[in-house]
């Protein structure tokens, strides 16, 4: 635990970025090196601010580029502490090579990723856009839909990758402006919960620890390369259990109880929308709007998108006659991603629903309740025809025709 | 730690991100102090690697001209030069790139060390040697 304990009060109002710098600094993080990128600057200067005061016992690193953060983070890692780093869109960008360096070499990172739109034409807002970019990366990536979830996560975090089963680095998402510019009341831990929740850092493999000798980053070629990979994602794949039961025990401490994949209303469900991001809770909204007309509408979210939440998904959605998939990232030249995942998921099972893909939101634009009951509409359409009426792709909430593909 | 070669391993039994270590066991004493023969190398250390393929020309050393002043010793970038007690060894072949740079900063003349084609056998490159150059 950090020698100076701030006193925060049992419920605070905290946006999302301020939510999550504070979970940084009450896990005790050895080094943060971080460039500030909107919208996720905040949670790197109210860290610094943090540091400044003498509330952080670790190291503050500031860096030329986000490259160079994440590197800084892989050397930290593997030199043996507990590391953490912040950016979004462009800056995750930049991390990318170095995000395969961090998953390959098992180094457990926290990364909080603040969804934003990635350029051309540059934007701020929040999309995800860069979630996706980093989908196969190979890092465990939870989704936020609030600061108090992004607080959460952040703590939770830190126990999932350093798990000596799982060694791997965590994304935190959460979406730009909507939840890390929005304050809202965040439930807190006091500093000494939170430490003992999160518990010391365990090293594995440290470059410094001089009674073992080791090297990292080490090049194989065609005759290991595969087998560090196979066991890379075998750990990953392994990881949702370590994921239930870190998040079991963050419930015990904090009566919070988190899963692998949130659901909303799906018990009866016949209509189901399936997003990532504040969407979860905006559709929750349009759900009960649509049931008070006797639809029976319900949500779904992937709380962990990687691992990937198959077999829990498919199972959520067996009894369900239409779903509309919500990728809130141009698709590029295909079906959103998560329209994939959820047929991917289906197709192996007796359920077939008609499910449609919904590319929304980029750039920031905004998703309404009143256009996600238009949407719960269509798919009433569907379930109660057993078939697509419209395209299987629309793009909602553009200006302009209406624009569609795979329209037979 | 495992005797098993890391050659025949699986998946399941490599060392977690692909970390190499340097020697067998743990190291509770000063490495430098032990000879290089002497020392428990693992089997992922590179000094267990023949990497001398990659050579197309080859330092030789001639020990009758050699001073012993280790500046090959000291330059070499691929630690390849052997030296014991201060005294020039030889060459490491197992892991000499054929650099050049030894053969550079011997101030012998003629030089102590000579590159020679890969193939040409030492004691045959030993008859090659040039004459004392007289300098202006
Ligand atoms: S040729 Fe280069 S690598 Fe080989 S011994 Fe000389 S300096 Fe070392
Ligand atoms: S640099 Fe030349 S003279 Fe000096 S030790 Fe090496 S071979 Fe001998």
């Amino acid at each position: 635990m950090n020698k100076k304990i701030m006193d925060i009060d049992s419920v605070e109002v905290w946006d999302g970025n301020m939510a999550a710098a504070q979970a940084l600094r009450q896990a005790d993080v050895d080094v943060v090196a971080a460039y500030p990128i909107t919208p996720s600057t905040p949670t790197v200067e109210n860290y610094a601010g943090f540091h400044a005061n003498g509330y952080v016992d670790g190291e503050f690193v500031m860096v030329e580029s986000e490259h160079a953060a994440m590197s800084a983070c892989v050397g930290a890692a593997a030199a043996g502490g507990r590391v953490a780093t912040a950016t979004s869109s462009q800056g995750f960008a930049l991390m990318i090579e170095v995000l395969y360096q961090a998953s390959g070499m098992r180094l457990p990172i926290t990364l909080v990723q603040v969804n934003r739109a990635l350029a051309a034409p540059l934007n701020v807002n929040g999309d995800h856009s860069d979630m996706y970019l980093g989908r196969d990366s190979g890092w465990i990536n939870t989704c936020a839909f609030s600061p108090q979830e992004a607080y959460d996560l952040t703590l939770c975090s830190f126990k999932i990758g350093e798990h000596l089963d799982v060694r791997l680095p965590v994304i935190v998402n959460q979406d730009g402006f909507m939840t890390s510019h929005t304050a809202q009341n965040v439930i807190t831990l006091d500093d000494e919960t939170a430490d003992k929740f999160v518990g010391p850092y365990k090293q594995v493999n440290a470059m410094l620890d001089f009674s073992k000798p080791v090297t990292h980053g080490v090049q194989t070629e065609e005759n290991w390369h595969f087998e560090h990979k196979a066991k890379q994602h075998a750990a990953l794949m392994a990881s949702t259990k370590v994921i239930d039961e870190v998040f079991a025990e963050f419930e015990k401490v904090s009566g919070r109880k988190y899963n692998r994949l949130e659901t909303y209303k799906m018990e009866d469900a016949e209509v189901a929308i399936v997003a990532l991001g504040t969407t979860y809770e905006s559709a929750q909204l349009a759900a009960d709007k649509m049931r008070a007309q006797g639809i029976k509408a319900g949500v779904v979210a992937p709380r962990v998108l990687r691992p990937f939440p198959l077999e829990e998904l498919a199972a959520t959605l067996q009894n369900v006659k239409a779903i509309a998939c919500m990728d809130r990232s141009a698709p590029g030249g295909t079906v959103g991603a998560l329209y994939n995942e959820v047929c991917g998921a289906l197709f192996n099972t007796p359920a077939r629903p008609v499910v449609s893909n919904i590319i929304y939101g980029l750039g920031g634009r905004d998703m309404t309740i009143a256009t996600l009951c238009e949407i719960y509409a269509e798919l009433d359409k569907d379930a109660k025809s057993g078939k697509r009426n419209g395209a299987l792709q629309r793009f909602v909430g553009v200006r302009g025709p209406e624009l569609s593909f795979y329209n037979k | 730690m495992s005797t098993k070669s890391i050659k025949e391993m699986g998946w399941d039994e490599l060392v977690i991100g692909a970390a190499v270590y340097s020697f067998e066991g743990t190291i509770n004493y000063n490495v430098a102090e032990v000879l290089p023969e002497d020392r428990h190398y693992a089997e992922t250390n590179s000094k267990m690697a023949y990497v001398g393929d990659w050579r197309v020309f080859k330092p030789v050393w001639n020990s009758e001209l050699c001073i012993d002043c280790q500046n090959c010793w000291l330059y070499c970038p691929d630690t390849s030069i052997i030296s014991r007690d201060k005294k020039m060894v030889g060459v490491d072949y197992d892991h000499c790139k054929g650099c050049g740079i030894c053969v550079e900063v011997c101030p012998t003349n003629p030089k102590s060390l000579l590159m020679f084609a890969e193939q040409i056998k030492n004691e045959e490159a030993l008859t090659q040697w040039p004459e004392k150059t007289k300098g202006e």
